[in-house]
């Protein structure tokens, strides 16, 4: 506004000179008379308050030889400066928002002021530089002329506000109109030209440095936040490959993998809590090998304990290592650290379940929050159509994937469309899915029965002596899974058809049942060891009076002293040993995980890969066509791939506290797997021929895990609490449960009013009350969230309905 | 830059910067050695006096960042002044500015229409929707899914049933794609000569296409 008023002296100044008066009187008849009048009142007003300011302007110039008393003066007229800016600037907005199309008007203006700006524009930077009397003269002059053009000058003075005001605002908005860029520099350049005459050269060039600074920080800024998204994608493991499978085959597929990917971190996490907590502190800080019977091989096995068959059963040296639980002495603080190790033992095995609890609920709840929240379909296919090709790609590979994916995804939401247009007769199907759950469940129970019958007879054939019989009886149990494993799957698979589901529930509906039939093989398993367990029980009774014996036996020599026995060197290989249940429990679980893992490695490589190539090479010397006929090429069987996984980790949590090897086995297992299965697919199957689209967020596989978790944690509770330990392998032997290290820690580590809190805290008294407020909050909360979540669903479609109307 | 002549007068410079709407993420001299590049012998160095200068589309269409776009024809048709895919250098820039990822949201979707909008009637028609469901996929899908699929489109986004989309239907659907926010044609890696984006970026962000 200062400027304007200066320009408004400068023009006073040059006045017998210019025509613009005149031009403004030819133009003034041209305005709108209606809104002349409507103008006109608040003009006056306006124009009073301008002709104050301006006075005012002037006697406050820039130049620094003023400012002695102008401080005070000035602070007063910043406020009226202010409000008068405002009141300018509203009357302004106001009178153009009443124009329209005065573009054109401006711009004739400006092209006939366009000889007076390099004058105008020096005669300000002079009047800058001039002294207050000089300015109280031209004050003086133009308080005359003011009053012999006094509507003229101030109307001229309210459109060149308003007119560089709007070049202003079409110079910012240039950016997002669609113009052609011509028309776009050639508006640019007058409107830049109007806009410095009127602003003065120090203002604008201020303005436009302060402008470029701020617009290379943001562009700074965005590349950098581009580049941290950038490393964070690449940061993901085997991302290119899941979108590459994903492209090709469909998002269920796909799904399978990233399921693995989640396994694989979760299992790092599990792996560094028992190496780092476990194998570690007892490998540097504990007694070495051969220093102790419980870590020395037995003098009659060490024959053989080098022996590749041995070490791959994991006996010999494999067995008598930080590997497994009977390696792990029951000192209580070992190394100058003085690390408690069976208190690490105990705390690592609960604290690796606890951890699973945790994620698993976590991710199970973070998936439900996506899939409540955006979930908004009503744009779907146009969505498709019109964003889905990505303008970044630039090369042709990247691009042939895309263009899969693309493909892939559409046909995908045909068969979700096609689907739900499906008329249905209900009557039928439901009588046809209630006949499809009964012969399910009869073969379940069928399966169930078979198991049971064959676990007794090896028990049977157990306690006889496994050497009165042949090969069938001892391995009965295993190939009576095994062929389950193989048959009942297809059965369940050719039943399924009877159902008529979408195929993403068909899915489901398989899982569940295989996953059903699995718990059988669970069953069976739990039985055998226990069985295996008692019996070593057993034995180490026996063996404990033999070790009496035995020592009787070495001092038989020497003279039996009360108070000192000279311990008798005895070389710890030789010292008769227990049998160590929980060594050959954890023993059990990793020849589990090892000859499940070979397995489905060779019925990947045998089923998939030899297959595919015998389809491909002898598909030319063959009667039939084999791409299309009989064997073809295989399909991923996702729900076989994820059962697996499932149970398999199952194991590993059942076994960890017998093995603490088994998480790292378990992470070099997955390591494994997703390249090989990632090779696999891409190498030797098609896709299936209806692609679906897996319900993105995995929930139906966390659920299952969940299960599984509970009851695989349930058998290793029970032997912890139970069962006590053996007395000469392990950290807690000698204790009569497991679980008292932590009284010993209580009692030993803590002050004494600490035992009593946690004495009284577990008093029954106490925690059954409090579970009982747990399950109050619990219900509390989920009553709160159906509601927020039906408030959220309403204020969705109130979005909705009122977004339309809304034409942009 | 120092030692090589002029190109564009500081003025010029300017100007291009202010009407664009990333003035200073892509400095405008590589965009206009990208150019030249294209076709040094037909394109001056010196463009102080303006010269009429059109490159013929299938140079543009042969540029890295264009050449794996099924739609690059129609990219170059919408943005060129005679509308064959002929561009001036004043094209070109204002192709990239408004494929960057600092143009307004608007300004995008308006474009897109444009180049949705085959036949340049200002309205996309089926036939519009089934050249470029087939430009996407590259004719994969059969002709009923085509036509279902087309059908859905128009159901979904045709507010005035017309039966054919205009520029405010095409704007109300596509401002609220979530898409629609993310990545675009930003990383003209302008070194001369080389540059495709990087593989991983675009093949782990599906579904990306221009910037707000």
């Amino acid at each position: 506004l200062f400027h304007i008023g200066v320009d408004y002296r400068n023009l006073e100044e040059e006045g017998p000179e210019v025509d613009i008066g005149s031009k403004v009187k030819e133009e003034k008849p041209k305005k709108g008379q209606a809104r002349r009048s409507k103008a006109k009142e608040k003009k006056k007003v306006l124009r009073e308050q301008c002709e104050e300011e301006c006075r005012q302007d002037e006697e406050a110039p820039k130049c620094s030889k003023n400012h002695r008393n102008e401080k005070a003066k000035t602070e007063e007229r910043g406020d009226f400066k202010r409000k008068t800016k405002d009141s300018c600037d509203e009357e302004r907005n106001h009178i153009s928002s009443e124009r329209g199309g005065t573009e054109e008007r401006a711009h004739a203006e400006k092209n006939m002021k366009a000889k007076k700006t390099k004058r105008k524009k020096e005669k300000l930077v002079f009047s800058c530089l001039s002294s207050s009397s000089e300015s109280e003269e031209l004050s003086a002059d133009e308080e005359e002329s003011q009053e012999e053009k006094d509507v003229l000058t101030q109307e001229e003075l309210e459109k060149l506000k308003e007119a560089v005001e709007e070049k202003k605002k079409l110079i910012a908005n240039l950016r997002g109109k669609p113009w052609p860029m011509s028309k776009k520099l050639v508006t640019l350049r007058e409107s830049q030209e109007f806009v410095e005459k009127y602003e003065g050269a120090l203002g604008k060039g201020k303005g436009r440095k302060l402008y470029a600074y701020k617009v290379m920080m943001m562009k700074k800024w965005m590349k950098f936040q581009r580049d941290f998204e950038n490393f964070r994608t690449a940061c993901i493991p085997w991302e290119m490959k899941i979108k590459e499978i994903e492209s090709h085959f469909g998002s269920s597929v796909a799904s399978y993998f990233i399921f693995l990917r989640w396994m694989y971190g979760m299992n790092m996490i599990l792996f560094g809590l028992t190496f780092g907590l476990v194998m570690v502190p007892e490998a540097l800080m504990g007694r070495p090998y051969g220093s102790m019977p419980r870590k020395t091989v037995p003098r009659s096995e060490q024959a053989g304990a080098m022996d590749f068959a041995v070490l791959w059963d994991f006996g010999g040296y494999a067995q008598y290592s930080v590997l497994f639980y009977g390696y792990y002495n029951n000192q209580r603080a070992i190394g100058w650290l003085k690390f408690r190790m069976p208190l690490s033992y105990f705390l690592v095995g609960v604290g690796t379940v606890a951890y699973s609890y945790m994620v698993v609920i976590r991710t199970m709840a973070r998936n439900a929050n996506r899939d409540g929240g955006g979930d908004d379909t009503s744009f779907n296919f146009s969505w498709k159509m019109f964003t889905s090709w990505d303008y970044l790609i630039g090369n042709p590979e990247t691009a042939d994937n895309k263009f899969a994916s693309i493909t892939t995804s559409f046909k995908e939401s045909i068969v979700e469309e096609q689907e739900s247009h499906k008329d249905e007769n209900i009557h039928l199907t439901r009588f046809l899915r209630v006949l499809a759950n009964f012969l399910v469940l009869c073969c379940l129970a069928g399966s169930g029965y078979l198991i049971y019958f064959v676990v007794r007879r090896s028990q049977k054939f157990a306690l006889e002596g496994l050497e009165n019989y042949g090969w069938w009886e001892r391995n009965e149990v295993n190939m009576v899974m095994s062929l389950l494993g193989m048959f009942c799957p297809m059965l369940f698979d050719v039943i399924s058809s009877l159902e008529n589901y979408h195929p993403r529930i068909a899915l489901q509906w398989q899982l569940g049942r295989i996953f059903a039939l699995f718990l059988g093989n669970l069953y069976t398993f739990i039985i055998a060891l226990m069985d295996e367990i008692n019996l070593k029980r057993r034995e180490e009774e026996v063996v404990k009076y033999n070790m009496t014996v035995w020592q009787a036996s070495l001092y038989n020599g020497t003279v039996d002293d009360n108070s000192t026995t000279s311990t008798i060197p005895v070389d710890p290989a030789d010292v008769p040993r227990g049998p160590c249940w929980e060594t050959m429990v954890g023993q059990e679980f990793v020849r589990l995980i090892v000859s499940d893992t070979m397995t489905t490695y060779i019925t990947l490589l045998i089923g998939d890969f030899l297959r595919a190539v015998f389809v491909r090479f002898f598909n030319y010397c063959w009667c039939w066509d084999l791409e299309y006929g009989f064997p073809s090429y295989s399909e991923f069987d996702v729900s076989g791939n994820v059962l697996g996984l499932i149970f398999n980790q199952g194991m590993i949590w059942m076994g960890a506290f017998y093995a603490p090897c088994l998480p790292a086995l378990n992470v070099l297992r997955l390591h494994v797997s997703m390249y090989l299965q990632c090779w696999a697919v891409m190498c030797c199957n098609v896709p299936q021929e209806r692609v679906f689209k897996a319900s993105g967020s995995n929930n139906f596989y966390m659920a299952m895990l969940l299960v599984i978790l509970f009851l695989s944690t349930l058998p290793a509770i029970y032997t912890i609490v139970s069962i006590p330990p053996s007395f000469d392998c392990g950290p807690f032997s000698g204790k009569k449960r497991m679980y008292d290290v932590i009284q010993e820690t209580l009692e030993n580590d803590f002050p004494l009013w600490f035992g009593k809190v946690f004495s009284y805290a577990s008093n029954p008294g106490l925690v059954l009350p409090f579970i009982l407020v747990m399950i109050l909050a619990i219900y509390y909360l989920q009553s709160t969230s159906k509601t927020y979540k039906a408030a959220n669903m309403d204020l969705k479609k109130k979005l909705q309905t009122v977004s339309l109307p809304i034409t942009i | 830059m120092g030692n090589k002549q002029t190109v564009f007068t500081a003025q010029q410079l300017d100007a291009y910067q202010d009407s664009n709407p990333q003035p200073m993420a892509v400095p405008w001299s590589r965009l206009f050695h990208r150019y030249r590049d294209l076709a040094p012998q037909l394109v001056p160095l010196d463009y102080t006096s303006k010269p009429d200068v059109k490159l013929p589309y299938e140079l543009i269409g042969s540029m890295p960042e264009l050449k794996d776009n099924p739609f690059r024809q129609r990219i170059a048709e919408v943005f060129s002044e005679d509308g064959e895919g002929n561009m001036t250098l004043d094209d070109f820039l204002d192709m990239f500015s408004v494929l960057s990822e600092m143009a307004p949201r608007d300004l995008k979707a308006y474009y897109a229409f444009k180049i949705y909008d085959f036949n340049n009637d200002d309205y996309i028609c089926k036939a519009d929707l089934e050249k470029t469901l087939n430009k996407l996929t590259r004719s994969e899908l059969t002709a009923e899914e085509v036509r279902m699929v087309c059908e859905k489109v128009m159901d979904e986004a045709d507010l005035d049933n017309d039966g054919r989309l205009s520029l405010e239907d095409f704007q109300h659907m596509i401002i609220r794609a979530p898409d629609f926010l993310r990545c675009s044609m930003h990383h003209i890696h302008l070194t001369s000569g080389t540059s495709y984006h990087c593989k991983r970026l675009c093949a782990a962000s599906p579904g990306q296409m221009w910037a707000s």
